[in-house]
């Protein structure tokens, strides 16, 4: 643990600074791996219930504020496109443009959940939140209550998601401008912004199955 | 440690990594060592087996009578929950991945550590939290919907700490999932100089394919539960059929973690009974390449059978031959295993030690278990059969006869290891031999109780069924016995046990090269390894 320079962040387990990073890389692959599969069970149940009820999610997807959800769709990809340049610039050793670039994806990260605030907030106001405040009655209601319970499941873990991710972004941010990081050593980074790309994947699945299902009608 | 340390105190005070980290309660609570984390989760789930037990030895004593007068319906109910919830996610998920797992993986491999050992730390105290959420349901009232939480009676009937238990599996379940990850990076990252895939031991193999499964099974279950909770809590309604949705697909959601968490609980065991069948007969696997593969394959076809637990939840007839056809398919590379066994002992010279006894044990259990399992398995039979015994049985073969033999014979087998201390070898050879019997003696009874009819989950039965259960509750206390004895024992052993050298079953494998108990980085010198893993002289 306590090693000279090069070897400062290699841990008495690894042999060397690679064995480590490959480590770390190959963890966060597969941690991402099993997040798959956790949101996986919520996609499969959309899939079963938007079988039996077509309509009712046409009806529910029409609901929902569908420029909001692109403009969270947008901040959300430049996020993970920054996030990536971050990356790029680390390994040319440019420590202070990738603390700023990690800093500007984490303020996106912060945008999307106020954006998303916004809209929870609109949805309580129409009563449209199944368990807490629900208003629709008649035919297909409950039906469309479905649609909501895993709108709001759905997104509600992926806003947690992007909670952690800011934090993480921001712990990370600092530490790269106070000098931790450089071409030679960048591995949570690296990692963060896998996880990062977690983040983004999911809302690319969860965007088009809930927000564009109501458009044409 | 100073060289002046005389011999009299490296008895009192063990040695290796016993003593190296610190001798502190705060040292074990912090450690990162791998063997430490080991030993912690060796203490927590023995305390969880025996609380699982107390609830069992309750069942058994209920059902001496056939009019449940010992326990109501209600508390019935609550204790066979509490027997499953316990040992399945306390006790038999984490037994032999996250204690022989955690304490054999580093050395087999030649590593220092695992790849992550804060997380692996990390782990346990998620485990630990876990079992605070379930014990705190048990201590408010229990929860009373069985260990697998069928809906809708899970989310709108029971008035139970539905939602403290489903927290506390929640949890748990990311403690296996943190460890599988931390197996898998540590097996592909951390192998010393010419320790390939092929020459990795089978208990290695083992933990890499129940550590696949792990990372992949579980998160389902995962969000499944909090699906329950949030159901529960909220009305979210995705398996409630007032709003359109499907307790069906709950099940769907359960099994699909469900199935494949028995393979958590088996392949492990199939590891450690590879270790222990070519020490007891020093001879070389026979067929490792298809031993490994088979594990592998296991772990993979596991993932498309859990409509066998639905044949009569309603699912179409089809997808119950598929379901049915998969679950044949799925018994083709267990009985490779089988068989390569049986090969690996034919015409050797067994050492009928205690760890060979537990695993001859294994074999006969695991077989029986796995052969009734395709009764099971095949639509027309299980029809009748589901819901009876003749389940229980079968489960209690593979999950106790199979998995908790293995466990204790991994135990016994690296007891000298990981202590540095041998054990009586004669009680502990009673003590394999006993629960050997005892076990037939509680379970064989029970698949003729489901052949004849008995349904489970009830308190009550009908008079006629009697004799057996009295047989099975006989059995279940010279069970009970053999389970308590290895506690004094080995427990015993701590302190007057013969110090037992660093190899004393003269066998293969890299753990067995360094001292026992090993230093805290496992070896003095990276091992450099050029050959496979069972080279006995045949
Ligand atoms: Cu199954």
């Amino acid at each position: 643990m306590n090693a000279s320079v090069p070897d400062a962040a290699v841990q008495q387990q690894f042999d060397d600074a690679p064995q480590q990073k490959d480590a770390a890389v190959l963890g966060m692959w597969a941690f991402i791996a099993t997040e798959v599969l956790f949101f996986g069970v919520l996609f499969a149940a959309y899939v079963v219930c938007r079988f039996r009820f077509p309509l009712a999610f046409v009806a529910g997807s029409a609901r929902l504020d569908f420029p909001m959800g692109t403009a969270e769709t947008a901040i959300l990809l430049t996020s993970g496109c920054l996030s990536a340049i971050a990356l790029r610039q680390i390994q040319l050793d440019k420590a202070r443009q990738s603390a700023v670039l990690l800093l500007v994806t984490a303020l996106l990260g912060i945008a999307f959940l106020v954006l998303h605030g916004m809209e929870y907030h609109d949805e309580f106001k129409e009563g449209l939140i199944p368990g807490i405040r629900y208003l629709e009655n008649g035919p297909g209601a409950h039906e469309m209550e479905l649609f909501f319970s895993l709108y709001y499941v759905t997104t509600g873990f992926h806003s947690l998601h992007v909670l952690i991710g800011v934090v993480l972004l921001l712990i990370m941010a600092a530490r790269t401008w106070r000098g931790t990081f450089g071409a030679h050593y960048h591995t949570p980074i690296e990692i963060t912004g896998l996880y990062w790309s977690l983040v983004d994947i999911v809302w690319i699945f969860a965007y088009p199955a809930f927000y564009l299902v109501g458009g044409a009608g | 440690m100073n060289a002046a340390v005389t011999s009299a105190d490296a008895e009192s005070m063990g040695s290796g990594y016993l003593v190296e980290g610190g001798r502190t309660l705060w040292s074990w609570l912090s450690t990162r060592d791998h063997k430490r984390i080991g030993i912690l989760y060796a203490v927590a789930i023995t305390t969880f087996f025996f609380m699982g037990g107390v609830a069992a030895t309750l069942i058994r004593l209920n059902l001496i009578y056939p009019d449940g007068r010992m326990l109501s319906a209600e508390t019935y109910n609550k204790t066979f929950t509490f027997h499953g919830v316990v040992m399945v996610w306390f006790f038999l998920i984490p037994s032999i991945p996250a204690t022989l797992g955690n304490f054999l993986l580093p050395l087999m491999i030649g590593a220092r550590d695992m790849a992550f050992p804060r997380l692996n730390l990390f782990s346990w105290y998620l485990y630990m939290v876990g079992g605070l959420f379930t014990v705190a349901a048990l201590l408010l009232g229990g929860v009373d919907t069985g260990w697998t939480f069928y809906t809708p009676y899970s989310t709108m009937f029971s008035n139970s700490n539905v939602i403290l238990v489903v927290v506390g599996v929640f949890v748990v379940g990311f403690s296996s999932i943190l460890t599988g990850l931390n197996l898998i990076v540590t097996t592909h990252m951390m192998r010393a100089p010419g320790m390939h895939w092929y020459r990795l031991p089978l208990f290695v193999w083992a933990m890499y394919a129940t550590s696949v499964v792990m990372m992949l099974a579980t998160p389902v279950l995962a969000m499944t539960l909090s699906l329950i909770g949030l159901e529960r809590l909220a009305g979210v309604g995705i398996f409630d059929p007032a709003l359109g949705g499907d307790p069906i697909l709950f099940q769907h959601f359960f099994w699909f973690y469900s199935h494949p968490a028995v393979y958590i609980m088996i392949l492990p065991a199939m590891g450690v009974v590879s270790e222990l069948i070519c020490n007891g007969v020093h001879r070389k696997i026979f067929g490792y390449k298809f031993m490994a593969w088979s594990m592998l394959s296991i772990a993979f076809i596991g993932f498309l059978v859990w409509g066998h637990h639905m044949f009569v939840a309603g699912q179409s007839m089809y997808a119950g031959i598929v379901f049915s056809i998969l679950s044949f398919v799925v018994a083709v590379p267990s009985a490779i295993k089988v068989f390569n066994w049986l090969t690996t002992l034919h015409k050797g010279t067994i050492d009928f030690h205690a760890p060979m006894i537990y695993a001859l044990g294994f074999i006969g259990l695991f077989t029986l278990g796995g052969m009734t399992g395709l009764f099971l398995a095949a639509v027309a039979l299980d029809v009748n059969l589901t819901d009876t015994y003749f389940v229980v049985a079968h489960f209690h073969y593979i999950m106790v006869g199979g998995s908790v033999m293995a466990y204790l014979g991994g135990i016994h087998y690296w007891w000298p290891k990981v202590t540095g201390r041998m054990y009586s070898e004669t009680i502990a050879r009673i003590a394999a031999v006993l629960m050997f019997v005892g076990f037939n003696l509680t379970f064989f009874p029970q698949y003729i109780l489901g052949y004849e009819g008995m349904p489970r989950r009830y308190h009550q039965y009908l008079p006629q069924f009697q004799d057996l259960n009295i047989l099975s509750s006989i059995g279940a206390c010279v069970l009970a016995i053999s389970y308590l004895m290895p506690l004094f024992y080995l427990g015993h052993s701590l302190f007057r046990g013969e110090a037992a050298g660093p190899n004393p079953w003269q066998a293969t494998g890299l753990e067995w090269t360094t001292s026992s108990p090993p230093p805290e980085h496992n070896f003095h010198e990276t091992p450099v390894v050029t050959h496979g893993p069972y080279e006995y002289c045949d």
